[in-house]
């Protein structure tokens, strides 16, 4: 079967001024399966943005190709949904509104029986009593739930998550890992999910890729082998601390390489 | 505090200005040309025909609301240019700066001269010195929408005028009505100088006209007037934001 997503010998680099170029990324090679949940881990500064903009195609890379379906990416498409950092709702908008946002920026009107998979899609992520609430009065966890379901209001195949729990406090973004992966299980979907945490990684991915500092590339891909469906017994897996210490050494190795 | 209380003090403490200003007046033996007295004042405003005043506060109110419109109506779609287009940003803005700069008082004068003696130069001066704080607020605003939904609306490949009408206007409202709010009450001053200028009613005119006859407490009555428009021209946009934008509002502000 052809792999959902792929990246090509994926090199980009920034033009920060006019005899400065700045390397975000060199040769990146991945694949991603139907329904597979790829988590990637990284220290600050190793080019996960630039990734993420590649992968939705909002940028375009300077070397290499990211193809989705074997289609190269040369301009933003439907199939692929976002997740953000911080939710970014519309706050003059109901939640509901919010959810069906994309389709009425894209065709100017939402139809009905969109407004009804709005619904489905709030219930799904488990708000369907605040569907006409305004964002503000709702907690960081439930305005990042509006935000997966506005994600998945198109029906994308693939779904783009930039560390979507990290602006949340502790206890919530344990709860929201969890929740995603319930969603994740009723809505399969191939999921790509940035994150700094390893925990989150290892609890939520099949696999995980590791990035290094600038310039970025891709030093290991761990596949993780945990049972699913996963739940708080996960954590307390065997074998989860041990994919934990791989990832972390990978991280940290690179980090004292580069300080020596 | 009573709640009631608490809401009416304002306007209690300024009620309780007028004894202590009568008092202080009356027991300094202050000159009526410096500071009349409430009641002297009272005393003048009655004697000015009610239909008088109703037409001098009408041609201010009228320049000053139909030259803030007009200033919104310019500033508005300037603003959008300007964020949209950064070589616009970059020659307009500094223009903007400059007239914004140049005393509306100095104009004055030579926009009587090019537009005439009719309302025109009146709208002109009270548009002039009203827009910047419209234009500079929106501008802001529109700059301020959060970058993830603008990568959003183009994942979408949502249009330009979807973008600015659905995400970037919107998100400025809060901005726009600060300035709205500055505006309004400079659309006021603008009103007045236009009608120092050049006017034959209005309440500025009135001032003037008072003061030239030295008949101070009437120039005081059309002082207060002027003060009074100014303060309900001001909770008129407080009351189209919480009535239209009340999510706009601060949290505290929305009950």
């Amino acid at each position: 079967m052809k792999p959902f997503v792929c990246f090509n010998k994926v090199s980009h680099q920034y033009q920060s001024n006019t005899t400065h170029k700045v390397q975000a990324l060199t040769d990146i090679n991945f694949h991603i399966n139907k329904h597979e949940f790829v988590a990637v881990v990284g220290p600050s500064g190793c080019g996960k943005s630039t990734l993420l903009k590649l992968i939705t195609g909002l940028m375009s890379p300077s070397e290499g190709s990211v193809e989705i379906f074997g289609k190269t990416m040369h301009e933003p498409r439907n199939e692929v949904g976002i997740v953000f950092q911080k939710p970014t709702l519309l706050p003059w908008l109901s939640v509901l509104d919010n959810v069906t946002f994309p389709l009425k920026h894209q065709h100017g009107k939402v139809a009905s029986e969109a407004k009804q998979y709005a619904m489905t899609l709030l219930k799904l992520v488990g708000l369907e009593q605040f569907a006409h609430q305004r964002p503000a009065q709702l907690s960081g966890g439930m305005q990042q739930r509006v935000g997966i379901a506005r994600a998945l209001i198109l029906k994308p195949e693939i779904l783009i998550m930039d560390e979507p729990f990290s602006a949340l406090d502790a206890l919530s973004r344990e709860i929201m890992g969890f929740e995603l992966l319930r969603i994740w299980e009723e809505e399969p979907k191939t999921v790509l999910f940035i994150t700094h945490s390893i925990n989150e990684a290892v609890l939520l991915a099949d696999k995980v890729l590791v990035m290094s500092p600038r310039p970025g590339t891709v030093v290991e891909e761990l596949p993780i082998d945990l049972p699913r469906p996963r739940n708080n017994t996960t954590l307390k897996h065997e074998k989860f601390a041990y994919y934990a210490d791989i990832l972390r050494d990978h991280i940290f190795q690179k980090h004292a390489a580069l300080n020596e | 505090m009573n709640k009631a209380l608490h809401r009416y003090l304002p306007i209690l403490a300024l009620l309780a200005l007028i004894p202590l200003w009568e008092l202080i007046c009356y027991l300094a033996n202050v000159p009526n040309y410096i500071l009349p007295r409430p009641s002297v004042i009272y005393d003048a405003f009655i004697n000015v025909d009610k239909m008088r005043w109703l037409e001098h506060l009408w041609a201010t109110v009228r320049v000053a609301v139909l030259g803030f419109l007009l200033s919104i109506f310019i500033s508005l779609p300037l603003a959008v240019l300007m964020v949209q287009s950064s070589f616009l940003n970059r020659t307009l803005f500094p223009l903007l700066v400059i007239i914004q700069s140049t005393p509306v008082v100095a104009i004055a004068p030579l926009l009587i001269v090019i537009l005439g003696a009719g309302e025109a130069p009146r709208l002109a001066i009270t548009c002039l010195i009203t827009f910047f704080p419209i234009v500079v607020s929106t501008t802001t605003g529109m700059l301020s929408t959060p970058s993830e939904l603008i990568d959003l609306s183009r994942s979408l490949k949502g249009s330009v005028f979807r973008q600015i009408w659905q995400i970037r206007f919107p998100f400025a409202i809060p901005h726009i009505f600060s300035g709205l709010k500055v505006g309004i009450t400079l659309a006021i001053i603008g009103a007045v100088i236009s009608e120092f200028v050049a006017a034959e009613k209005g309440l500025g005119y009135f001032v003037q006209f008072s003061t030239s006859y030295f008949k101070i407490p009437q120039a005081f009555a059309a002082l207060l007037f002027l003060s009074i428009i100014s303060l309900l021209l001001f909770q008129t946009i407080r009351w189209i934001q919480a009535i239209f934008f009340a999510w706009s509002l601060p949290a505290e502000e929305q009950k």
